[in-house]
């Protein structure tokens, strides 16, 4: 009975002492990037371009860039991917050609994201120059998994007797997929884009090779066909380059409130279309 | 009266299971037939084959013949959408779609070509009126549909299956999954409605196929083992298994 008693002791001992490691490291991470990043964002710093004359440095055209890159890419891999969604889910016979799409999907999307960058260069970057709109494309390539699967899975959550209803009504296939089972998997299209939008703005690896690192002010298309940096790519610039650290750490602190907002946004997406669902 | 679906040697297979055998059966115009019995006899099955819902499983294999007003609806030529606006249907469980009530009813009309808002708004309440359903919903027409309770979502349904003018509803147990109250007005509903359509209804519950029918068909393991007027078959059943089953000796 002591014995036991005892046990149950460390054991609850060792858990607390894990868990308030992880929360600790977690929080120290949090704090020592934004205390070491956040005095160092300033206006200037957020609207202006580098400048060697003047000697200042500004991440206006990494900000811009990191909007086109999430644009570009979006708009090739959400219809992309929720079209093979749609497909996989609505119309293929072959059971077994889908699980092993849905197989390829998976194993594609534990790739290390330099392999992505590599096959990139040589079809896109190769094709286009280097270029926003080749690193786009190398990112379409990655998150198009992503993108199929999270749409995948809501599709299957749409119920099958709103598909019967809507048959039974004499509507076609695709008025039924149009009005009853699209709009069922918003949800899942949604979390699909934001958690495409985090790994964009997280990437670096992949763009290093194909977007490359200018900090020109672009409009979007002049933008696309151009070299550019997102602030992912920018980071490592200038804390490898040029150790301008107080610029790296700023940047740094950009990107972990972003991915902060990141993270609450699909949890509130998740909890809004858990309330729409059960009114 | 004349018959308004008939079906002739219609045998159906999943994959090599055998779910229906050689069904022939006619089913007359603006009346109430009910299918009875056992559970895995073949009831939805055979309810399904009338509109062509079992074309969206693919293991499904049909053979022999269902006429829908002398046609062969499993004729190459058939427009299969337009044969379900006129052979409709209502599930067991409520399935109202996740949109408003007003939206649910015009859903119908609209895939049909139905676009002009005063002529929509008058089917919607005319259908939501058959239903009787009218003055429950007529102040939230704009709410959401799943906001009703069961037995009011399984009148929305029915009002959104009348809303496309069929000529037969097929009805899968629509009061299996409701209280005492809502499967009593939905039985009203249904004795209603045989005035201007033909109702197909499966049901387990033999004292509603007597209160609600004029014909019964007893399934049996994929056969139709009787079929004919339900006081006749009730009151004096032909094969013995009918009997059998009416009387509660099993199912
Ligand atoms: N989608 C399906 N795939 C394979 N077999 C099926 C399918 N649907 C039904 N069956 C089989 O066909 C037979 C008839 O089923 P059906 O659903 O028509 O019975 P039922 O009379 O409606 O039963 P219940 O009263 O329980 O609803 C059963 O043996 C069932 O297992
Ligand atoms: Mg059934």
């Amino acid at each position: 009975m002591n014995k036991r008693k005892i046990y149950i002791g460390i054991m609850k001992g060792a858990m607390y002492f894990c868990t308030s490691l992880t929360a600790l490291l977690v929080l120290f991470l949090f704090g020592y990037v934004l205390i070491k990043g956040i005095p160092n964002i300033t206006w200037e710093l957020l609207s202006t371009k580098p400048s060697y004359l003047a000697g200042r440095i500004g991440i206006l055209p990494d900000i811009l860039n990191t909007i086109y890159i999430v644009i570009a890419t979006l708009i090739v891999v959400l219809p992309l991917g929720v079209g093979a969604a749609v497909y996989l889910n609505e119309y293929a016979l072959n059971k077994k050609v889908v699980e092993l799409i849905e197989y390829a999907a998976e194993t594609l999307s534990g790739i290390p994201s330099i392999i992505y960058g590599l096959v990139g260069m040589l079809l896109f970057s190769n094709n286009f120059g280097t270029s926003i709109l080749a690193g786009a494309l190398t990112l379409v390539i990655m998150n198009l998994p992503t993108v199929m699967r999270t749409t995948q899975e809501s599709l299957k959550t749409v119920p099958q007797s709103y598909r019967e209803g809507a048959f039974g009504l004499g509507a076609g296939k695709w008025r039924v997929i149009r009005t009853v089972v699209l709009p069922g998997c918003l949800d899942g299209v949604i979390t699909g884009c934001i958690l495409s939008i985090g790994r964009i703005i997280g990437e670096s690896a992949a763009l290093l090779f194909t977007a490359g690192f200018a900090h020109a002010i672009n409009d979007f298309f002049t933008g696309l066909t151009s070299p550019g940096a997102t602030l992912t790519v920018a980071l490592y610039v200038y804390a490898k380059e040029e150790g301008e650290f107080a610029v790296a750490f700023a940047i740094a602190a950009i990107l972990m409130i972003l991915t902060l907002l990141i993270n609450l946004s699909t949890t509130m997406v998740g909890k809004y279309f858990a309330k729409r669902r059960n009114i | 009266m004349s018959n308004i679906i008939t079906s002739k040697d219609l045998c159906l297979w999943y994959g090599d299971n055998q779910a229906l055998k050689n069904i022939t059966v006619d089913i007359p115009e603006k009346s109430i037939t009910a299918l009875i019995g056992p559970s895995g006899c073949g009831k939805s099955t055979f309810l399904k084959t009338l509109n062509r819902m079992n074309d969206l499983i693919p293991i499904v294999r049909i053979e022999g013949e269902v006429c829908y007003e002398n046609k062969n609806i499993y004729d190459k030529d058939i427009d299969i959408n337009e044969l379900r606006r006129e052979v409709g249907m209502v599930f067991q469980k409520p399935n109202p779609f996740p949109m408003s009530i007003y939206d649910n009813v015009a859903y119908g009309p609209r895939t049909h070509g139905i676009t002009n808002k005063a002529k929509l708004d008058e089917i919607v309440e005319k259908a939501l009126r058959d239903a009787a359903i009218w003055d429950e919903v007529k102040d939230r027409l704009r709410k959401s549909a799943l906001g009703l309770s069961g037995g009011q979502q399984q009148r929305l349904c029915i009002a959104r299956a009348l809303a496309v003018e069929p000529k037969v509803v097929l009805m899968d147990e629509p009061t299996s999954a409701l209280d005492p109250i809502s499967t009593s007005r939905i039985e009203d509903l249904i004795m209603q409605l045989k005035e201007k359509y033909t109702i197909i209804i499966v049901t387990h519950n033999m004292q509603q196929a007597v209160r609600i029918s004029d014909y019964t068909a007893f399934f049996l393991l994929g056969d139709l083992i009787e079929f004919g007027e339900t006081d006749k078959m009730f009151s004096n059943p032909k094969d013995k298994r009918t009997e059998d089953y009416i009387t509660g000796r099993f199912g």
